[in-house]
């Protein structure tokens, strides 16, 4: 999985699509939530073209790895990066959060193919892939699961109770991702309720902990190969990533964990991803 | 004798002294096991309860295809969902006030709105759990998986019976919970008693036609049995049904013997609200009104005893069964 100079230069322009997309979507819908999406649209552009083993016209396919988004909010990140790996239209993103549409406000399997599972309330993802990693295991197979988890969600039990047993098992075909972007709902996860020491915290149950920036693809890269080099123990990887990645008004804010765009904010966010806040000359305003 | 021969009942119904007893979750391990004997994907869970719970025959069996979870409900119920996307069929066991009570949400949202193959074995229902005390007795599981589409809720009144739901469930493709009791209770049916999800047996039916039905489930099958019995010698005529399967409910069944009879008396060892007979009473509203009575805990909490005294204690006695027949034969027109 050799990371050349022009798959690196084809991430980062893909990135900013999905980004853009993203919050087209979400302003298309009139809500949703948006710093998380715009800061996992790096590790989700490198999961879906240049991670994962999947075939998005066989979304079924046995041998595919399985991707599990716990953390089910940040979903329109997910959709449009689906989407432009060929799971459907892009042109489809507009109907986020509509009636009827399969893209549902929280992830629903059923209504998208290539949804490994519907996800929404907090703290069960980790648990649903400890699962399917021992149901893997116990059927000799060698598929990859990744767990995609938020670092507010460290805060519920039934994550550890999943760690623990991770732990107890030796994983060693599950890595779990933390979007660790410090904010949540009510503020800086810190004041909320601190998480820290997080890697102490995963390596006393028994994880292999990696550290990385979450917006650099080299270092996501070699961090998934890392971890799937370490046998005996999950992994875990904690991706250290900047809240509303790419807009710079919203860079860091807790509020826009799930704030709604005033018309002016999404002219100017749009303005802003669509010249990566000003570096290239925007085509069209 | 007016027992349905078709139920191939056992001999002795009526002898107490004599009826076999054994508790309805020993008929778990021993469906469990069955199942497992004949489909490789059937793998168990369980939290930290294997032996009270009757999963150890199959975990010493097939030690690769079980998974110890410590005492960690939620993760259990999720990891099971996992499990099931892999193509495993598995069974998550614990007492039922922490599977499905404490895990009500993983339940909800990780199995049955993600539609994954899971069984949820429920002991310890019932007050008649006994010296535990309230803690420990499941009085609402009824009323907390009835409400969750796609889920299928079972309670098998006695041993053989709860064989035969824990391997019938493997059969079906979709979320199951069965609610088993800890105490010994009389083992009535045979093997050869008629079982199917979603079908209801008439169990006792009188010679005339029947001026109440009794619609039970769970052990106490046999108390409304034992009770039909004494109405019938005082010229009530009776039909009892053993009505097993909560959801989805034999409709046909339920909304029949309510014309036959024109009365209808429920008996569970649940809380009324939300239990078995509240789902009787909504089919019957909406196509057969009848006069209903319900038997069963009337918003208490349990508490430490031994069963029978405790059964008593909260009205779910013989002749509590009795004095609501006859309450219902006066309600009726």
């Amino acid at each position: 999985m050799i990371l050349h100079d022009d798959k690196i230069k084809f991430l980062e322009e893909m990135a900013a699509k999905v980004r853009y997309d993203t919050i087209e979507s979400v302003i298309n819908a009139g809500s949703g939530h948006v710093a998380g999406p715009l800061d996992m649209a790096d590790i989700f552009t490198a999961m879906y073209f240049h991670i994962l083993k999947h075939d998005p016209k066989n979304p079924n396919w046995d041998g595919r790895d399985r991707l599990i988004l716990s953390n089910g909010h940040i979903c329109p990140v997910q959709y449009a990066t689906m989407a432009h790996a060929g799971y459907f239209p892009v042109e489809e993103l507009k109907t986020l959060r509509k009636f009827g549409t399969r893209l549902q406000g929280h992830p629903h399997r059923q209504a998208l193919p290539g949804i490994e599972t519907t996800s929404g309330p907090l703290g069960s993802g980790l648990s649903q892939a400890v699962g399917m990693a021992i149901g893997l295991k116990m059927d000799e197979k060698t598929n990859q699961v990744f767990a995609l988890l938020s670092d507010g969600e460290q805060e519920c039990g039934q994550t550890w109770e999943a760690a623990m047993l991770a732990g107890k098992l030796k994983l060693d075909n599950i890595t779990a991702i933390i979007d660790r972007n410090n904010i949540q709902i009510d503020g800086m996860t810190e004041d909320i309720m601190p998480l820290e020491p997080l890697k102490e915290k995963y390596e006393a149950f028994n994880w292999h902990v990696l550290e990385i920036n979450g917006h650099d693809f080299h270092e996501i890269v070699n961090a998934v190969e890392t971890a799937r080099a370490i046998f005996e123990k999950p992994v875990v990887i904690i991706a250290h990533t900047i809240a509303g990645k790419g807009v710079d008004f919203m860079e860091f804010k807790y509020p826009w964990h799930s704030k709604v765009f005033k018309p002016e904010e999404a002219k100017e966010a749009l303005r802003q991803l669509r010249t990566l806040q000003g570096k290239i000359q925007s085509e069209h305003q | 004798m007016p027992i349905n021969k078709k139920s191939k009942l056992v001999e002795n119904i009526f002898d107490a002294g004599k009826i076999e007893q054994k508790p309805t979750r020993d008929g778990y391990g021993l469906g469990l096991l069955q199942a497992g004997d004949e489909n490789p994907n059937i793998v168990a869970l369980c939290a930290d309860l294997i032996e009270s719970t009757r999963t150890e025959a199959f975990a010493k069996k097939y030690p690769a295809r079980f998974v110890e979870m410590g005492v960690a409900e939620q993760n259990m119920a999720s990891v099971a969902a996992g499990l099931s996307a892999i193509g495993k069929i598995p069974y998550i066991t614990s007492y039922a006030m922490f599977s499905p009570g404490r895990n009500w949400e993983q339940i909800r949202t990780t199995i049955c709105y993600n539609e994954r193959n899971v069984k949820i074995i429920g002991s310890h229902t019932g007050v008649s759990v006994g010296p535990d005390g309230a803690t420990h007795q499941a009085i609402e599981d009824i009323a907390i998986t009835r409400p969750i589409a796609n889920m299928t809720v079972i309670a098998p009144c006695d041993m053989h019976e709860g064989q035969k739901a824990a391997y019938a469930v493997s059969k079906i493709d979709g979320p199951c919970y069965i609610r088993y009791a800890r105490e010994k209770t009389p083992v009535f049916t045979t093997e050869y008693s008629p079982f199917e999800i979603g079908k209801a047996e008439v169990f006792f039916e009188s010679d005339k036609t029947p001026d109440v039905a009794i619609i039970a489930c769970g052990p106490l099958v046999h108390n409304a049995l034992l009770a039909a019995e004494e109405l019938e010698k005082k010229g009530i005529a009776v039909r009892v049904i053993n009505n097993h399967t909560i959801k989805p409910m034999d409709e046909k069944m339920i909304i029949k013997s309510a014309k036959d009879a024109g009365a209808v008396v429920t008996v569970e060892e649940h809380q009324i609200a939300g239990g078995m007979g509240s789902a009787v009473a909504e089919v019957l509203a909406k196509n057969h009104p009848v006069p209903i009575e319900f038997i069963g805990v009337q918003n208490h909490f349990g508490e430490s005893g031994n069963p029978n005294e405790l059964l008593e204690h909260f009205g779910m006695g013989v002749a509590h069964i009795k004095d609501a027949v006859k309450k219902v034969l006066k309600r009726k027109k």
